[in-house]
């Protein structure tokens, strides 16, 4: 065993390795392309945790968080076009913070009377909610712009010490530092005595209330904070973007979130962060690889839910015991063929996905597409038998290993006394 | 002015319908397994496209039949190996899972038969006029449409109340677990009815897709009103969602047919508003502008102060 520092110590050793990993980023993947995706990360990162402080930390399950988002993005860019210039143009690093405080502000409002009760009610009301608020972007023409949005100058806020923010490089900075000083909150709220409380009324509000909580006072305050975060990450995105649709407020994006959310694992702290990172990767790439990738990410959301709902954070904890008894070696082979067997089942599962979908897309005529590098005829039974037997097989393959890697995993993690008992 | 009551009434009727058909099915299922089902319209729309896609081999009669019973199908297994299996994880994590179906099935949809809107006519048979008032027709296959969702509504009733089956389905909806003492097998009952509520979304989607469109974003227009009327009525509440049902149906083409502002209001009382200021947009929207977003006012207006809705029993 290695010698291990105190908590304290260790914790701050890895903010500051964050630190300088965020820092030295842009010089290690320094393409445009690799800076838009990170700085769309950044602001997922913001977006997915905030969003975490209702679902994971307060039981609450909304499908409507991209309104305190949305609305902190539209006054951010609403106050930069209307002060820039004036006495009180604001300057850029500061914008997300107005479009915190509008989150916050919308937050209070809406969770008034949407935190009266949790569970099913709650997500239905979260759900009338974004309806509304999308419904009304395309009435309230002023203020939404309408079908076309509304959109701004970041370089024409206050400029301090000579940053301009005219280049993706600073603005990815200002992002990076943001979801830094954000997340540090975050994790900080989680620690207070309301963030506790969040987390006992999540498992048992009828004890929370015996101690002497109010339930419905501590749901609020989770909600409420978690606007602000979200409209700290919408004034991030006015700044990167420096244009907002109808979309930002709307339900797709609320989706997104929770998928992005849950897909990272909504136990842990920082399963959102790994949850946003995945997902905005997968946006980023797989898009430019295949028209239908939303449809993976929904497989992969499905998949989560149904077999790991403890998300991608979860996995990785539930390795944590065997590796401290320093038995992880033991599930390399087990694991290994079953990443075998499920690479082939998924394998055969895009290669049928991705030919129906040439079917119906492609001009009618033409039949030969491009997959896995080669070139296949979708009028031939050749490429169906191939992924049909790969899908087929190696889901019912699967069924077989599977098990065996669970097996091993009881082994490693209490030892071979004790999973034989 | 008659004539825009009398076919803004008509139309509401056959909407209202229609929403009765996609929310008896919801209301079932959340009566019985307490489970939001969020895929419910997802079926609906899997109804149209299969629908669609019989209707160009078989012609449409067939696939009136066939289409809702394969939608029936894909709801029991969705059921019987997905839902069943989250079950255990709680309420928060079924609603997740049927939210990401949802999402998969839009998706699914857009893969196998595109973005684009698909030509689902109307059969030939049932294009025409079937009569004229003033200067409005009212086209045949709205009326076919109308006698299809009363037929079922009637089957439905009779079915829930005079079978034995529809005597275990509403014990089930009650008193899940005695029902289980008494030798029934609970778990099939709960697939049958996930079954047969998708089986009338389907059916739904079969006769509103050639009228109300056939593209990859029907579910998502339809979905939500269907959620409001379903809460509104009182979730598990087979009268509350036929009477919210028909409410929303008569008050969305009632709305869509007034072009009246607040500016109208405001001038009819005496009071003049500016046109110039900031809020604007507020009085010079016109109620068949804010059409859409009347049914979620209301969503959350009866959430916050009647959360059993209508004629609920209980709260979610």
């Amino acid at each position: 065993m290695s010698i291990v520092a105190a908590p304290a110590a260790r914790r701050w050793g890895l903010c500051l390795a964050v630190v300088v990993v965020l820092v030295a980023l842009p010089h290690l993947f320094g393409s445009p392309i690799a800076i838009a995706v990170m700085n769309k990360m950044g602001i997922a990162i913001i977006f997915a945790l905030s969003y975490n402080m209702m679902l994971g930390q307060g039981g609450m399950l909304s499908f409507g968080h991209a309104v305190y988002f949305g609305l902190g993005g539209f006054i951010a860019m609403h106050a930069l076009n209307r002060l820039a210039g004036g006495p009180w143009a604001p300057p850029v690093p500061l914008l997300p913070l107005v479009g915190g405080l509008a989150g916050l502000g919308f937050g209070a409002l809406f969770g008034s009377f949407s935190t009266t009760r949790a569970g099913t009610v709650f997500a239905m009301i979260s759900l009338g909610i974004v309806e509304l608020v999308a419904s009304s972007s395309l009435i309230l023409k002023g203020f939404f712009g309408g079908e076309e949005g509304i959109s701004g100058n970041r370089t024409k806020g206050l400029v301090l010490w000579g940053i301009r923010f005219a280049s993706d490089v600073q603005v990815y900075y200002l992002i990076a530092f943001w979801t830094v000083v954000a997340t540090g909150l975050m994790y900080a709220f989680s620690r207070t005595p309301v963030g506790r409380m969040a987390n006992a009324v999540r498992d048992n509000p009828e004890r929370a209330e015996f101690v002497g909580y109010s339930q419905r006072w501590v749901r609020f305050v989770s909600f409420c904070a978690a606007g602000f975060f979200a409209g700290i990450a919408g004034g991030l995105f006015a700044v990167n973007y420096e244009i907002l649709t109808e979309e930002a407020v709307g339900l797709a994006r609320s989706g997104n979130v929770l998928l992005m959310t849950y897909i990272g694992g909504i136990g842990y702290f920082g399963g959102p962060i790994i949850g946003a990172v995945i997902f905005t990767f997968l946006e980023s790439m797989l898009s430019d690889y295949t028209p239908i990738w939303l449809l993976y990410l929904g497989i992969l959301f499905l998949a989560t839910v149904l077999f790991v709902p403890t998300g991608f954070a979860g996995v990785l904890m539930m390795h944590e015991p065997a590796r401290r008894a320093g038995r992880l070696h033991r599930l390399a082979l087990p694991y290994l063929a079953a990443a075998v067997v499920g690479l082939c089942a998924a394998v055969g599962i895009i290669g049928l996905l991705e030919m129906v979908h040439f079917w119906s897309a492609a001009a009618v005529g033409r039949t030969r597409m491009r997959l896995f590098w080669t070139m296949l005829d979708i009028k031939s039974v050749a490429p169906w038998l191939v992924f049909g037997v790969l899908a087929v097989g190696g889901a019912l393959a699967l069924r077989r290993v599977a098990p065996r890697a669970a097996a091993a995993w009881n082994e490693a993690t209490y030892g071979r006394e004790d999973a034989a008992r | 002015m008659f004539e825009l009551v009398f076919f803004s009434l008509l139309n509401g009727l056959v909407f209202g319908m229609l929403l009765f058909m996609l929310s008896s099915g919801l209301t079932l299922i959340f009566g019985m397994m307490g489970v939001l089902n969020f895929a419910h319209a997802a079926f609906y729309m899997l109804g149209a496209y299969f629908a669609y896609t019989l209707t160009g081999y078989l012609g449409f009669w067939p696939a009136l039949v066939i289409a809702p019973l394969l939608v029936g199908v894909v709801g029991a297994l969705v059921e019987r190996h997905g839902l069943r299996r989250v079950h255990r994880f709680g309420h928060v994590a079924e609603l997740i899972f049927t939210f990401g179906l949802a999402v998969l099935i839009e998706e699914i949809v857009q893969a196998v038969w595109g973005r684009a809107a698909k030509s689902y006519e109307v059969p030939e048979l049932l294009d025409f006029p079937l009569f004229r008032l003033f200067s409005t027709s009212f086209p045949a296959f709205k009326a076919f449409m109308l006698l299809v969702s009363v037929g079922i509504f009637v089957l439905l009733f009779l079915v829930l109340t005079r079978t034995r089956a529809g005597l275990i389905i509403q014990a089930s909806l009650t008193h899940p677990s005695m029902v289980g003492m008494l030798g029934h097998n609970v778990p099939r009952v709960f697939m049958a009815v996930f079954g047969l509520g998708s089986a009338l979304a389907g059916l739904a989607g079969v006769i509103a897709g050639p009228v109300l469109g056939t593209f990859p974003g029907m579910a998502q227009v339809l979905g939500s009103i269907v959620f409001v009327v379903v809460v509104i009525g009182g979730l598990g509440s087979l009268t509350g969602a036929f009477v919210a049902s028909l409410l929303i149906g008569i008050l969305q083409t009632f709305a869509v047919a007034l072009n009246y502002t607040l500016t109208d209001l405001a001038t009819a009382l005496g009071i003049g508003l500016s046109a110039q200021s900031a809020f604007a947009d507020l009085w010079t929207v016109t109620i068949a502008q804010i059409a859409p977003i009347m049914p979620y006012l209301l969503l959350i207006l009866v959430l916050i102060v009647r959360p059993m809705g209508l004629f609920g029993t209980r709260e979610t």
